[in-house]
């Protein structure tokens, strides 16, 4: 009932890990493809090793998570051999690139195709660092950073957008016009931040970080849909999905695929199990036969 | 869904020198946990490090050795400054058995306090073997001792008990009686050869593992186990001798703060 196909890829399911949790290694990934994660995508990975913020790094508040992680990662080099293991396993996967330069970023992508990832997507959104430029803002240097990216590779490339920005359906478009293959929607809220009374400092070593998990998931709906109106390229929803009735509702506002991540926090290393049933009980009691049933049926 | 995982800070009741290098702090916060389990201590402006808990209930502590930056830092901190605590994380040991031994290793020996305390206080007879490199590394062996399990008292260079290793000890011990399970802290070679000897003499382990932690909660995927996928946070820090087996990592690698995969010997 779960099984779809997207951008030429049969995946058992339309659940996708998202960036940033869990991705470090390739046995970590394994594990959330066996969980039920019909793809699964990456750390952020750079061409350099980066060693990212101290501890606190992730947190969680009462409606969600908040991190700061800083994009720490081995490097490209140090990273193939966990891409290659997953693919000896015939895991989909999405490498999540990033970098300085669209240059830089481009060079990461290809290795990691050479390596057998199955998609790239492009992270110029990430909250929790200081980045040289406003790709995710900016519409010349996002165009500029897409097809430069598309000219490295020749598998499919998603673009993955920030919330906060004014009109991320004409972002989306810049992406798709410039060559994406997809949307990933979105990267974290905020930059949000926690202060301990007694201390009366920032909790966060970066003092503030990303927000997702709850607090996030009307954000994510709302940008999916508008992104939906704005694009016929596939979008993989994320933000704040915890249960099959979050999934199916990010489908209706547009998603073809549906990120989790912090949902592993409230619920384990099952989630994407746990999900996957109850969204397969939802599509009976709703008559739906498949999930294309549903992607932006809240539209018509 | 709505519970809080930041770290809130708490007043330090006393600090307490344990060796020359190693301290206790008592915090100004109730925490119910099971032996094993960890906090994540937060110094603020610093940084935020994993710690077993070495007390429970209304005297919850931690026992730390200075070894780092933030370590450093905790070693100059006094009764009343103020540290940031989350947690119990992590699932701990399981009492189980009618005798055990335990084997502690270093500040290993942190991690085996309050299991001592329980197993004993649950009449099961309990035997400690507390080993370090030399004597004034020796940790905690005077409490467990004054708890009530018999101890074994090891040192590298003989400065105090039997010169040599925990795990020669324990090859003795085995050879000797019979005990229902086996658990350990320490370096985990010696971890790693102690899991050989209860495979060899059918006795079933548990041990607690040591990995750099950033969540501390299971979701970032830093502390991870190959080819496993088992969280050192969340599936551990104690494993049993059935997950042992199957980690390959157990005994020689982990990996640093950028993920990237080492062997321990090249950990500063």
């Amino acid at each position: 009932m779960l099984k779809m196909r997207s951008l030429g890829i049969d995946l058992k399911n339309p659940f996708v890990l998202s960036a940033g949790i869990l991705g470090v290694s390739a046995s970590s990934l394994i594990r959330a493809h066996e969980s039920g994660a019909g793809t699964v995508t990456t750390k952020s990975i750079s061409l350099e090793a980066k060693r990212g913020h101290a501890n606190p790094t992730v947190i969680a508040f009462e409606a969600g998570l908040l991190n700061a992680v800083g994009l720490s990662n081995p490097g490209i080099d140090a990273f193939l051999p966990e891409i290659k293991k997953v693919k000896e396993k015939h895991v989909p996967l999405i490498a999540n690139a990033i970098g300085d330069t669209p240059k830089d970023i481009a060079k990461v992508a290809t290795m990691a195709e050479g390596a057998g990832a199955d998609l790239i997507e492009i992270n110029p959104s990430c909250p929790n660092v200081v980045h040289k430029k406003p790709y995710a803002s900016d519409p010349k240097l996002l165009s500029e950073l897409t097809s430069t990216v598309k000219d490295a590779v020749k598998i499919p490339v998603l673009v993955k957008l920030s919330p906060n920005v004014d009109k991320i359906g004409a972002l989306a478009k810049t992406a798709e016009d410039a060559g994406a293959d997809g949307i990933t929607a979105v990267n974290t809220l905020g930059p949000g931040m926690i202060i301990d009374i007694a201390s009366r400092k920032p909790v966060l070593d970066f003092k503030m970080g990303g927000i997702s998990g709850p607090a996030l998931r009307p954000v994510a709906v709302r940008c999916v849909y508008e992104i939906y109106e704005a694009v016929k390229i596939p979008i993989i929803g994320v933000g704040g999905v915890t249960s099959g009735r979050d999934a199916m509702e990010m489908m209706l506002a547009g998603a073809t695929q549906v990120g989790i991540g912090s949902a592993v926090y409230y619920r384990g290393a099952n989630a994407f199990k746990k999900i996957g049933d109850e969204t397969i009980e939802l599509m009976k009691e709703h008559g739906y036969k498949n999930t294309k049933e549903i992607t932006g049926a809240a539209h018509e | 869904m709505n519970k809080a995982d930041y770290p809130v800070g708490v007043r330090i009741n006393k600090v307490i020198s344990e060796t020359h290098d190693v301290k206790t702090f008592i915090l100004n916060k109730e925490i119910s946990a099971k032996p094993g389990q960890f906090v994540m201590a937060w110094i603020p402006e610093v940084d935020e490090k994993p710690f077993t808990l070495t007390g429970k209930g209304k005297t919850v502590s931690i026992t730390v050795k200075k070894r780092g930056k933030a370590t450093s830092k905790m070693h100059e901190m006094k009764e009343g400054d103020i540290l940031g605590v989350r947690g119990p994380y992590g699932h701990g040991f399981d009492v189980v058995g009618k005798k055990i031994v335990l084997v502690g290793g270093g500040y290993g020996s942190a991690a085996l306090l309050l299991l001592a305390e329980e197993a004993i206080s649950k009449g099961i007879e309990t035997t400690a073997i507390i080993g370090a490199d030399t004597e004034k590394n020796i940790l905690f062996a005077d409490k467990i001792e004054k708890l009530g399990a018999k101890l074994v008292i090891t040192t590298d260079d003989g400065s105090r008990g039997i010169k040599g290793f925990t795990t020669q000890a324990l090859e003795k011990l085995l050879s000797e009686e019979k005990f229902d399970c086996i658990y350990t802290c320490g370096p985990e070679i010696m971890m790693y050869h102690i899991v050989q000897m209860g495979e060899k003499n059918n006795v079933p382990v548990q041990a607690s593992l040591e990995r750099w932690i950033k969540c501390g909660f299971g979701v970032c995927g830093q502390c991870v186990l190959d080819p496993t996928g088992l969280r050192v946070c969340k599936d551990g820090p104690v494993f049993g001798s059935a997950d042992l087996k199957k980690i390959s990592d157990f005994g020689f690698f982990a990996r640093d703060k950028t993920g990237a995969k080492k062997e321990w010997k090249d950990f500063a």
